[in-house]
């Protein structure tokens, strides 16, 4: 009886202390799981989310504050995919979020007034430009976020759709080429 | 005598091959106009060097290559640049792509050029004549020639694709029959490029007047022309690999990476009009058959519209209902007749419900494997299409997705008749789409975290600008007292002892 407690304490103590000490030694810094879910998200820094970026999101995501359905520029693809991630059902988007088609702000060169204000609203420093001098925007960068577009005193810039090209061209999911049996 | 191998899979479709092949080919006379687009290869778009009104010869160069993977683009003929615009183009998407159309003056007043002597020249001289003439894989897939012949080293075996296996087509037939020994010089400028140690022309044994023309021509060299056994898709170039020389080209590998190298005989015979002419590629042979009145092989100029080949072999019988430019099993439909011919085009099929029936409506699959059974890929198409279909892109790719060269054969024994390559296209594409937007999502994360960490490192630094600031600022009061206070002690001292003097 008493060896048996004493095997069971000594056993005890023994697997506390390792586990105890690979509980600091292994210490995981931050959520693995905000990682995964921000590699999921596309990065547009646009804050449609209503999170202040993407990580952000993923964090209220993480921490279950946040649904999934909030991402417009993902797709319902994005939702899928966190839905996958997260073992949770798919939701569609809300009224107040629905994806556009993938744009790029352009800026009206003649019309810019060079006050900066553009330069400081870009998440991804996708405009160069320098005070009172006319501001461009890197198209190849851009996440078409919209996040320049309101601060412009001027309204000089629009959110242009991309258009279709021979390297961006998709085939077509196969159209009714399937008929149920009846 | 050869041991050959064999692949896996493969089918039978109906040849109709002799409707073209039983002609001769003949040339093609001078169209209206011709239509040259930039992007006739795979590779980045050569940049144009003419402008429209500008006067040019025949084989001077209107678009230079851009690029290691890239090729020109020469006039076919003299004549007067009319624009360069955007055109439909032959493509599955229909979108229209930068073309250069030439007005022919009908003189053909050709450019200077003159034959090569190859074997004087650097390997990479060479190369970059071949980019310069802008010559490209002539099989199909377009691959610039420079391209695939600058990178390999260790090649054991060079394989010339004579094969054709693809229904209805007939062009390699044509040439091997009459150009055998413009063929062979054209192999010998590839083996000097290649240093391979053997030679090895496949050719279907459904050619035995192009095998016999080969062979004949042939003679006392190295190259050895071997006939294949009939059976689509053997022109695919792992297949041809596998079966004259037994190697696997590894999944997502290049044939260079088992040691072999291969190239179509219409690509051999346009190096010899490179070396033995000094002519850029300009034209190449094509067949026009189909629902027409005298099927035949034609030298065609690149560029020239598809209804003026269809005129040549005597004009579209009724019921015509379309085109297909390559192979019923791989090529590209269109019903837009001014489309022109590229560098690509090896054949123009036109097309009659009675040819062609339209396919009967799709039914489900019953996982019958026949695809499975005839897949030269050895995939399993059936799993793929069950992928693709329910856009399970991940699981698609494991099942080694883009091992698929798309021939055709599966859906060709499908029994549900269910369009299985259009659906691994689309798996593809899609594929492709979301790596672009991954990368575009890894790009924005990198310079949004830059961002968010060159406004906290400004922050710091100004912080602590403002801090030394302050530091200075209070070392510096504290001197000026402590002067003060010096000054102070010193006058009191003095007065001290002036006191005690006094005293």
């Amino acid at each position: 009886m008493l060896t048996a407690l004493l095997v069971m304490s000594v056993l005890a103590l023994l697997l506390g202390s390792v586990l105890g000490y690979s509980a600091i030694k292994f210490r995981v810094e931050g959520n693995p799981l905000v990682d995964k879910i921000d590699a999921v998200l596309p990065q547009t820094q646009c804050g449609q989310c209503s999170y202040p970026g993407c990580r952000p999101y993923a964090e209220a995501i993480a921490a279950g504050e946040a649904d999934i359905n909030r991402c417009p520029p993902g797709g319902e693809e994005g939702i899928q995919k966190l839905a996958d991630l997260l073992g949770r059902d798919f939701v569609p988007f809300g009224d107040d979020a629905a994806p556009k088609p993938k744009s790029v702000a352009v800026i009206d060169e003649n019309t810019c007034i060079g006050c900066t204000l553009c330069i400081q609203a870009c998440p991804v420093d996708a405009i160069v430009g320098a005070a009172k001098q006319m501001h461009t925007i890197i198209e190849s960068e851009c996440t078409g976020c919209e996040l320049c577009v309101a601060p412009c005193p001027v309204d000089c810039i629009a959110m242009v759709a991309l258009p279709q090209t021979m390297q961006n061209w998709k085939w077509q999911y196969p159209a009714n080429s399937v008929t149920q049996a009846k | 005598m050869r041991t050959l191998h064999t692949f896996h899979g493969g089918i039978h479709p109906d040849e109709h091959k002799l409707e073209s092949s039983r002609l001769p080919s003949a040339r093609a006379p001078l169209p209206q106009h011709l239509l040259l687009p930039l992007q006739q290869h795979i590779g980045t778009m050569p940049k144009a060097v003419v402008q429209a009104g500008d006067k040019v010869l025949k084989g001077q160069l209107l678009a230079h290559a851009e690029g290691t993977i890239s090729a020109a683009v020469h006039a076919p003929t003299s004549g007067t640049v009319q624009s360069i615009a955007l055109h439909a183009v032959l493509h599955p998407s229909g979108l229209p792509e930068q073309c250069i159309t030439l007005i022919p003056d009908g003189e053909e007043r050709w450019i200077e050029h003159a034959a090569l002597d190859y074997r004087s020249l650097a390997k990479a001289e060479l190369l970059e004549k071949l980019r310069d003439a802008g010559i490209v894989g002539l099989g199909g897939a377009t691959f610039p020639t420079h391209a695939k012949y600058g990178v390999q080293q260790g090649i054991q075996t060079l394989v010339l694709n004579g094969a054709e296996c693809e229904p209805w087509i007939t062009t390699d037939d044509r040439l091997m029959r009459e150009r055998a020994a413009e063929i062979v010089q054209g192999i010998e400028v590839l083996r000097y490029l290649a240093q391979a140690a053997e030679t090895l022309i496949g050719i279907e044994d459904n050619k035995p007047e192009a095998i016999a023309a080969m062979r004949q021509a042939c003679e006392g060299s190295a190259i050895e022309v071997i006939a294949i056994p009939t059976l689509y898709p053997s022109g695919g170039e792992k297949q041809l690999i596998r079966i004259l020389t037994g190697k696997e080209v590894p999944s997502g590998g290049r044939p260079h990476n088992v040691g072999v190298i291969c190239s179509n005989v219409a690509t051999a015979y346009a190096v010899q009009r490179l070396v033995g002419h000094g002519e850029p590629l300009i034209s190449r042979m094509i067949t026009v058959t189909g629902n027409v009145k005298t099927p035949q092989n034609f030298e065609v100029l690149i560029g020239t519209p598809i209804e003026d080949l269809v005129r040549l072999a005597g004009g579209e019988l009724p019921g015509s209902t379309g085109y297909i430019v390559g192979g019923p099993m791989m090529g590209l439909e269109t019903s837009d007749s001014s489309l022109p011919v590229v560098k690509g085009s090896n054949c123009i099929i036109v097309k009659s419900a009675k040819l062609f029936p339209a396919p009967d409506p799709a039914l489900p699959c019953i996982r019958c494997t026949r695809c499975a059974q005839v897949c030269p890929a050895n995939l399993q198409p059936q799993e793929l299409y069950w992928f693709a279909k329910a856009k399970n892109l991940g699981k698609a790719q494991s099942y080694h997705l883009f091992d698929c060269i798309e021939c055709g054969a599966c859906s060709y024994v499908c029994p549900s008749k269910i369009p299985l390559v259009q659906y691994y296209r689309f798996a593809k594409s899609e594929i492709w789409a979301n790596e672009r937007d991954k990368e575009a999502a890894n790009l924005a994360r990198e310079r949004h975290e830059f961002r968010l960490m060159r406004i906290e490192r400004d922050k710091q630094e100004k912080a602590e600008k403002l801090a030394q600031k302050e530091k200075a600022a209070m070392a510096a009061k504290a001197a000026a007292a402590g002067v003060d206070e010096i000054a102070i002690t010193v006058l009191r001292e003095q007065v001290r002892e002036i006191a005690q003097t006094k005293e």
